[in-house]
């Protein structure tokens, strides 16, 4: 009895798709991801060299601009080690421990990426502003929130939040609890834990939380913008500053300095993506 | 930890618990309520000062009303684009090799890095009428910039990574046996992925998507320098909000934060309420 041989529709894997709806769907993908995003991150440089690079480098180095490059690396400066310690405190404290409204303190935490950053700037307003909460008595003895460095601070810390905590939370909850309680059992002290045992297993975690952190404090728009006042040379970071002069149909200077953060966005993501590639278990969390 | 985990048994196919370890992307189950209600206090205080009849006045104004549709339309456009160039994405980047993949990947991250008002100028710059793209699209008839399609276009600029980094994961440890036993069983590739490799995606793709709606909702930076900011026509609700405030009318600002708070919460709700569900049947 011969048996008709199993017919084979093709040579390929049952879990391959067929060659034609791979290469479309690659061709779409690739223009895809090439219009709606490295367009614009060409459009960036290509406007800002327009004239040339010395009207780009005058822009920057304007003293607006200059005071806008440095008022932005002052709230980076203390928003990150600040969202950082907070961050590590945080996820040390949902992941090693056990408490009370734990589930409560990550809500919490997620908070600032479900707010639009225009309200995260108006809850300040609301509680510090002259308007406010606290504004009058702040006012009555000489401290300035709003339309201020600590307001600028403020905004930022609030929507930098998440950033570290959440990188760290996932990782700690993954390495558990049983090296800490090892070096507690041989004597160790708390504090001696952290450094010699939690430090070093969560350093690569922190480092990409703080990547994350930076990028996003240095340009946050929305909830400065709120919170600042737009004071040139004074109360204008760098993406407020894109927005002045753009506004003031100065291209070539709105676009040079938006130039200087473009680079940081592609330091942060080639960085974030050596650090994933080097560092399996880091960013591994959905977004 | 000497006890053992709460493991759940192993199961062969991509069953409930599956979904409920998808679902956990941080702060997407029950949490998110008390995520959006909270902000929601703080400026309910606020809008409370008002009568009711003020607040409708303040919130609901026709301008206002404008702006609301705008805002959640586009969002929603935007989302939708994402969640079907995000579905492909995905797919492309973890089943398939090509050249030039690691760059691709890399720069999905793109409008996560980039500061929202340089995002802003670059695509008003882009596909204004004399843009790369506008140049090309405003002579067929299709105005690109400073009016509603612009608002859809940054929208869908800023949400572009979620779809794609919540489903990635999810893609890549998806197991392969389910496809072939669905391709010996007879199914053909399209009704393997219809069938079998969809369903599976659904929770996380939705997720993507909530998130990808909720960024477009709250966004600012990005939108208002392509939008055109015509009152009732491409003026977006965050942008109505800062208006409000720099003529000092807190109160307005507050109402319209609260209306805008209320609806995301909503239609995060709704999502959750189609996430449990698709966990039940699935």
């Amino acid at each position: 009895m011969d048996q008709p041989p199993v017919p084979r529709r093709s040579a390929r894997g049952a879990t391959d798709d067929p060659r034609w709806l791979k290469a479309a769907i690659i061709a779409l993908v690739v223009g895809f991801v090439l219009v709606m995003l490295v367009l614009p991150l060409a459009t960036v440089f290509t406007e800002a060299l327009r004239k040339g690079l010395g009207p780009a480098i005058a822009a920057i180095t304007d003293p607006d601009g200059l005071a806008a490059i440095r008022l932005t690396l002052i709230t980076a400066a203390i928003a990150v080690p600040v969202n950082a310690l907070f961050g590590i405190c945080a996820s040390w404290a949902i992941a090693k421990h056990q408490f009370w409204g734990k589930s409560f303190l990550i809500t919490l935490i997620d908070l600032p990426f479900s707010v639009s950053p225009v309200v995260a700037g108006l809850i300040y307003v609301l509680v510090f502003g002259l308007q406010g909460w606290l504004g009058p008595w702040l006012d009555a003895h000489g401290v300035h929130i709003i339309f201020a460095l600590p307001g600028i601070v403020l905004a930022t810390i609030f929507v930098t939040f998440p950033f570290v905590a959440r990188e760290l939370i996932p990782l700690m909850q993954a390495q558990g609890v049983d090296e800490e309680e090892a070096a507690v059992s041989l004597g160790a002290s708390g504090v001696r834990t952290f450094l010699r045992v939690t430090a070093p297993n969560i350093r690569w975690g922190l480092l990409y939380g703080v990547l994350l952190c930076n990028a996003r404090a240095m340009g946050e728009f929305g909830a400065v913008s709120v919170v600042s006042g737009h004071i040139r040379g004074e109360t204008d970071t760098m993406p407020l500053h894109v927005e002045i002069l753009y506004n003031e149909y100065n291209f070539v200077g709105a676009f040079a300095v938006a130039g200087l953060l473009c680079l940081l966005a592609v330091v942060t993501i080639i960085v974030k993506t050596a650090l994933e590639s080097l560092q399996p278990e880091v960013g591994r969390r959905a977004v | 930890m000497t006890t053992l985990a709460p493991e759940a048994p192993l199961r062969p196919i991509a069953g409930r618990r599956f979904f409920r370890r998808r679902s956990a992307v941080p702060g997407f189950g029950l949490t998110l309520g008390i995520t959006v209600l909270m902000p929601l206090a703080a400026v309910a205080i606020r809008s409370a000062q008002l009568t009711p009849a003020q607040f409708v006045a303040a919130a609901f104004s026709e301008r206002a009303q404008h702006a609301y549709w705008l805002t959640f339309s586009a969002s929603l456009i935007g989302a939708s684009i994402n969640g079907v160039f995000g579905l492909l994405t995905a797919w492309a980047l973890v089943r398939y090799q090509f050249p030039g993949k690691a760059v691709i990947s890399a720069i999905v991250d793109l409008p996560f890095a980039l500061p929202t008002a340089v995002a802003g100028i670059a695509l008003a710059t882009l596909y204004s009428k004399n843009g790369w793209i506008g140049s090309v699209t405003y002579p067929l008839g299709i105005e690109t910039a400073y009016n509603p399609t612009g608002v859809v276009i940054a929208l869908t600029f800023i949400g572009l990574p979620f779809v794609v980094r919540t489903l990635e994961p999810v893609l890549r440890d998806l197991s392969v046996d389910v496809e072939e036993a669905s391709a010996s069983l007879g199914a053909d590739r399209f009704q393997t992925l219809a069938r079998v490799v969809l369903p599976a995606l659904g929770p996380a793709w939705l997720t993507g998507f909530a998130m990808a709606f909720a960024r477009a909702v709250g966004e600012y930076g990005s939108v208002i320098f392509i939008a055109g900011n015509k009152p009732y026509v491409s003026e977006i609700a965050p942008l109505l909000i800062t208006i409000q405030l720099q003529q000092f009318d807190y109160a307005a600002a507050s109402s319209i934060a609260v209306v805008m708070l209320g609806v995301s919460f909503a239609m995060l709700f709704v999502i959750n309420a189609v996430q449990a569900l698709s966990r039940k049947t699935a």
